[in-house]
């Protein structure tokens, strides 16, 4: 099949306009004839299934959590970008655009991302009004902060909780709804597969995870909205339930997947502390505002630290390595988060990691302690000398800066922030490959669609910090609700999609199979085991630097790993009951068989762009070298039995607008 | 009525009942004051309370209706509230998140409902008896004299000194609680705590000295 | 490195009928958190052939209001503002014994071990915690009303409520007032929200009183064990709402 993505004729500008006027509709009393279902509640998910049931459809949301309010958009710190332009500052929804493309490293698609901008200042409008409560001014309107690579004010946020009050307000948008009747929820169901009839997505089996029950929900169009599989890597920021498995079951029935190896690995998270490690925590990228990233010049005091010979502050200021500061005079330590993990991992790698794992550098606040502290003392009239005075001084602007994410460092790691360096490293943060969809959202499968992270989206190679949860808005609330109407015009007359179709029973019966394979396997390790071995292989040799060499060997290790699973596995309990073990062996065989398609994209793709690095693709400096002339393409991957087969499909991107250069930060 | 079947309206409504029994005590003490200061007084105010027709005929009622409302409703809270777990807890430490008079208002009010009884069989039945049962003459001047006459017992006085610390705990939390369940929380909240916790203390401790004075100076 | 001595409560499925099991725990990491422990834990049980035990957790880093355990008599254990999975190791000692149940309370039945049900949150918000506005695409303009700085932070503050239960789990007449309360003050606040305000109120408290939760005896505790600590001030604030709007009709 050929990959249309369908973007609309004419200006950029007025696409979506035009676009939005030409579709087909459906009318009010034909929308109580046609059901939906849309499997997950983050930000997409749930803004779209309030919305869907809004304009009158019958909608079934599905999500694995107990409750929709739980999914991990719960997570996102730190703001939501919109082109307001509130603040004067000569934002505007071509600026936006453009930062976009440009952070994307010129690997997203323009039709795409002029949309979002576009519809980006609803999104604000339609949050204050159903009551989030967003960060405000002293005379009463928005408040706004800058974000890293950009040069306006433009990110609205509720304190460190943004994504919260979002998907908060999304799901009270929801409980409308389900209170009216319109959405009936699914709470912890997880979808098993999707069905599909004559060509057509019509349907999922879903697993009631309480009593273990399959059950058959037809519709007569499937969203996906189920997020990003950072959790590959078993470590990642990631909530540990987040899974791929809803957009590998499309993908393994027709959907395309692209460009799986892009992924986000987010510069500043608290590093493992050891074996028993379950998950990451990130720390806010605005601590690189006043942080200084450091490691030591020299190998024996790197040795004296971790044998706690030596304190961190004890190192006089020659005998340390700014290395930021040092590669990228320009932007310091405010590069973009791709740049600032490679790095990190540089010095890591030589040796130069400061805790016992080799696997941190320092984020340093004593300069801005002594900076701010001898600004305050100035304004204050005390005496700028007093060391003691300064440091207090310092210390408070400090923590009313970053009060909550210092308290948070120190309940992890049992460190006080303020006296002595936090230890950052790098960590998996989101996943901007994901199935493909075409303008109007939907997959290679007709009548299936994805939103959210779970589709390969706006953000090209690399995103930029509060545009994920704007894309989640942008697709649930303004763009899904009105595309989806162009397919399900064609749908009016269909009537109700029988559950008792072959087809149904088929994908049932495939789900029940492997169900009872697991349980009764009989094997002799964990399905963490298998998770913490794949996770090791992609960090390794799929993570934040890779070459041709340990993604082969990646691709054999992820497919004996995958075999020796299935053989080996063990699975307590039996399916008739509420078995988490069970459920996650189902995620963890999908990331099992994802993973190996990652390698196999990230190795077919010999360039260097945003967050995926090749070895064999850098400058003489070691930065990252893109290959325009070979690889502005979206990878569009089509499943054939098994991911070592999978077919590549190419859609070349297009710059009409935008001028493609090279990014630069030195 | 749907107000007084809800959860917020039934705790209303022990709020309010609360709040005027807090007034009633108030007046109680005021006139047990007068019996150490003077005897007169004493005897005026008893006889004036014991035979005002609108304080015998219409607020006596109403007080007694407070009483057993209050009662009632503490006991119909206390029953529901302990059906909303009905799988408790193997452990449990209610002390690290909340002080043990406001977990156990049910346990002093107890205490205070049976202090209640042997009040009423003290002084109310008998004056009920001598007033509209017997029907006994007028005596303004008898009041304080039976009164002193039933603190000679240091077991009744040691009872009645040991439920007004129970007292003083059921006020110490219901007084300053009643403001939170009438919906007042604000910056005068503190003040209200502090006014109403030496209301708790002040009140109960004045009932216990004008016991142990009676009790100490009766000889 | 410490050893424990776990009792934790199971119970196969809701209708059985459970206890308190004892487990040895070797070799614990202070650097854990407690649902790294709980983790290992099951991966030995699961190598003994023993049915792991059944926890809800999912983000891990205090937000998502899943992790839901009541130790050693607290809820989300003796650390003030964490959730269980922020909860470290390091508070406790070698030699610990840890008691470990679900949050128990009517209107949250167990579905297995120390995982229960709180959809009853979910169906009181459903009642009535909401701002009914559709998504048309013109909304008016977010800064079309100003709104005191003061009023919008308190219902930021309310707002930050996470719906994890503890309140419930804690206050000893499993009453969720303070949870019920965090959703009225927000929108009460907001004059987006003030619109709705009386049935709002009205529906979701005669929601919360079906669901089967106790009656608030303003014992503060649910203040003390909230993990994002959620101010009393709301509860005083929904009893004024719910009285004005009841006399309102």
């Amino acid at each position: 099949m050929a990959l249309d993505s369908k973007i609309p004729k004419g200006p950029l500008a007025d696409k979506w306009t035009k676009h939005k006027s030409n579709i087909n509709l459906v009318s009010p009393a034909n929308k109580r004839l046609i059901d939906v279902i849309v499997v997950g509640t983050g930000l997409a998910g749930a803004s779209a299934s309030a919305t869907l049931a809004e304009l009158g459809y019958n909608v079934k949301t599905f999500c694995f959590q107990d409750s929709p309010r739980r999914a991990h958009s719960i997570a996102a710190q730190g703001g939501i970008n919109a082109a307001k332009n509130y603040q004067g500052d000569g934002d505007s929804t071509h600026r936006l655009f453009y930062d976009t493309i440009k952070g994307g490293d010129y690997r997203s698609r323009e039709a795409n991302v002029h949309r979002l901008a576009e519809v980006s200042t609803n999104i604000i409008d339609q949050c204050v009004a159903q009551g989030v409560p967003f960060a405000r001014d002293y005379g009463g309107l928005l408040d706004n902060r800058s974000f890293g690579g950009v040069l306006v004010s433009r990110t609205f946020y509720a304190k460190g909780q943004t994504g919260q009050q979002l998907l908060l307000g999304a799901y009270s948008a929801m409980n409308r709804q389900i209170g009216r009747g319109k959405i009936k929820m699914y709470n912890r169901h997880e979808m098993m597969d999707l069905v599909v009839v004559e060509g057509k997505a019509r349907g999922i089996i879903a697993r009631n995870l309480v009593n273990g029950k399959l059950e058959r929900h037809s519709a007569h169009a499937v969203v996906i909205a189920s997020g990003g599989y950072g959790n590959v890597f078993f470590l990642s920021t990631n909530a540990m339930g987040s899974n791929v498995s809803a957009a590998w079951k499309i993908h393994k029935k027709g959907a395309y997947f692209a460009n799986p190896c892009f992924t986000q690995i987010h510069p500043t998270c608290i590093p493992v502390s050891g074996e028993h490690q379950s998950k990451l925590t990130l720390m806010s990228e605005s601590l690189r505002n006043d942080g200084r990233i450091w490691v030591p010049k020299n190998l024996e005091d790197v040795k004296a630290i971790r044998e706690g010979k030596l304190k961190p502050t004890e190192i006089a200021e020659e005998n340390r390595d700014y290395y930021l500061e040092r590669r990228y005079p320009a932007f310091g330590n405010l590069v973009p988060r791709d740049v600032a993990s490679r790095a990190a991992k540089e010095r890591c790698d030589e040796g130069y990691g400061v805790n016992k794992t080799g696997e941190a550098v320092y984020l340093d606040f004593a300069a801005s302690i002594q900076r701010y502290g001898k600004e305050q003392a100035h304004v204050k009239g005390l005496d700028e000398n007093d060391a003691a005075l300064v440091k207090k001084l310092g210390q408070e602007v400090i923590r009313a800066k970053y009060g909550n994410l210092f308290q948070m460092y120190e309940k992890i790691v049992d460190q006080n922030p303020y006296e002595t360096p936090m230890m950052i490293y790098p960590a998996v943060h989101y996943t901007m490959g994901g199935v493909w969809v075409d303008y109007n959202l939907m997959t290679s499968i007709p009548g299936c669609y994805a939103i959210g992270e779970a589709n390969f989206s706006d953000h090209g190679a690399n995103r930029l910090g509060a545009s994920a949860l704007m894309q989640g808005l942008a697709d649930g609330y303004f763009v899904l609700p009105y595309t989806i109407g162009d397919y399900l015009a064609d749908d009016i007359r269909t009537g109700k999609i029988d559950t008792n179709l072959p087809e149904f029973e088929t994908a049932e019966a495939a789900v029940k199979a492997q169900l009872d394979a697991f349980v009764s396997n009989n094997g002799t390790h964990t399905v963490d085991y298998y998770h913490k071995k794949l996770g090791k292989i992609m960090w390794v040799k799929c993570g934040m630097s890779r070459n041709t060499k340990g993604l082969n060997e990646a691709i054999s290790e992820i497919k004996a790993l995958r075999e020796d699973f299935y053989k080996n596995v063990k699975v307590p309990g039996t399916t008739s009951e509420f078995n988490p073990e069970l459920a996650k062996a189902a995620r963890v065989a999908d990331f099992l068989e994802l993973g190996e398609l990652f390698a196999k994209d990230a190795l077919e793709r010999n360039e260097s762009c945003g967050g995926h690095f090749r070895e064999e693709s850098q400058t003489p400096e070691g930065e990252a070298l893109r290959d325009d002339k070979n690889f502005t393409f979206v990878s569009a991957w089509e499943y054939k039995g098994e991911p070592a087969k999978a077919q590549l499909h190419k859609e070349q991107l297009n710059y009409e607008e935008i001028e493609v250069k090279t990014r630069s930060y030195k | 009525m749907t107000l007084i079947a809800s959860s917020i309206g039934k705790k209303l409504a022990m709020a309010l009942s609360g709040l005027f029994l807090v007034v009633f005590l108030t007046q109680h003490f005021v006139i047990n004051m007068t019996s150490v200061f003077s005897e007169s007084l004493f005897n005026e105010i008893s006889h004036f309370m014991g035979n005002n027709a609108l304080v015998q005929m219409i607020l006596q009622p109403i007080l007694i209706f407070g009483v057993l409302f209050h009662f009632t409703m503490g006991f119909v809270l206390e029953l529901q509230n302990s059906k909303s777990r009905s799988i408790k807890y193997k452990s449990y430490k209610g002390s690290a998140n909340a002080p043990w008079v406001s977990r156990n208002m049910i346990v002093s009010g107890i205490v205070i409902l049976l202090f209640l009884g042997l009040h009423f069989y003290d002084f109310w039945f008998p004056e009920m008896n001598y007033k509209y049962v017997e029907v006994m003459p007028l005596n303004p001047d008898r009041y304080f004299e039976e009164m002193i006459h039933k603190f000679e017992s240091p077991v009744r006085v040691g009872i009645y000194v040991f439920s007004f610390l129970f007292l003083a705990l059921h006020l110490y939390h219901g007084f300053a609680s009643s403001f939170q369940s009438m919906g007042l929380n604000n910056k005068y909240s503190k003040a209200i705590k502090s006014i109403t916790a030496a209301f708790a203390i002040v009140v109960p401790v004045g009932f216990a000295v004008i016991a142990l004075f009676h009790h100490l100076t009766a000889f | 490195m410490m050893n424990l001595t776990l009792k934790v409560w199971r119970q196969a499925n809701a209708d059985a009928k459970g206890k308190m099991e004892t487990y040895q725990m070797k070799e614990v990491s202070p650097d854990m958190s407690f649902l790294e422990m709980m983790d290992v834990l099951n991966e030995q049980l699961i190598e003994k052939g023993i049915d792991p035990v059944a926890f809800d957790h999912d983000c891990r880093e205090g937000i998502c209001g899943m992790c839901s355990m009541f130790i050693n008599g607290e809820a989300h254990g003796p650390d003030r503002l964490v959730t269980t999975c922020q909860l470290h190791m390091r508070k406790f000692k070698d030699g610990d014994t840890i008691t470990i149940e679900p949050f128990r309370a009517k209107a949250f039945p167990v579905i297995k071990d120390l995982t229960v049900d709180r959809s009853s949150f979910d169906r009181i918000q459903q009642a009535g915690g909401f701002v009914s506005v559709n998504t048309s695409g013109n909304t008016q303009d977010a800064n079309a009303i100003p709104i005191d700085k003061h009023d919008a932070d308190k219902a930021f503050d309310a707002a930050a409520c996470i719906g994890c239960g503890a309140c419930v789990a804690t206050c000893k007449n499993a009453s969720a007032m303070l949870f019920v309360s965090a959703k009225v003050s927000q929108y009460a606040l907001l004059p987006q929200g003030k619109v709705e305000a009386t049935d709002r109120v009205l529906n979701m408290v005669h929601q919360m009183d079906m669901e089967g939760f106790g009656n608030c005896t303003n014992t503060g505790a649910c203040e003390v064990e909230c993990p994002k600590g959620i101010s009393l001030e709301n509860i005083a604030r929904m009893n004024r709402e719910y009285l004005y709007a009841s006399l309102k009709g």
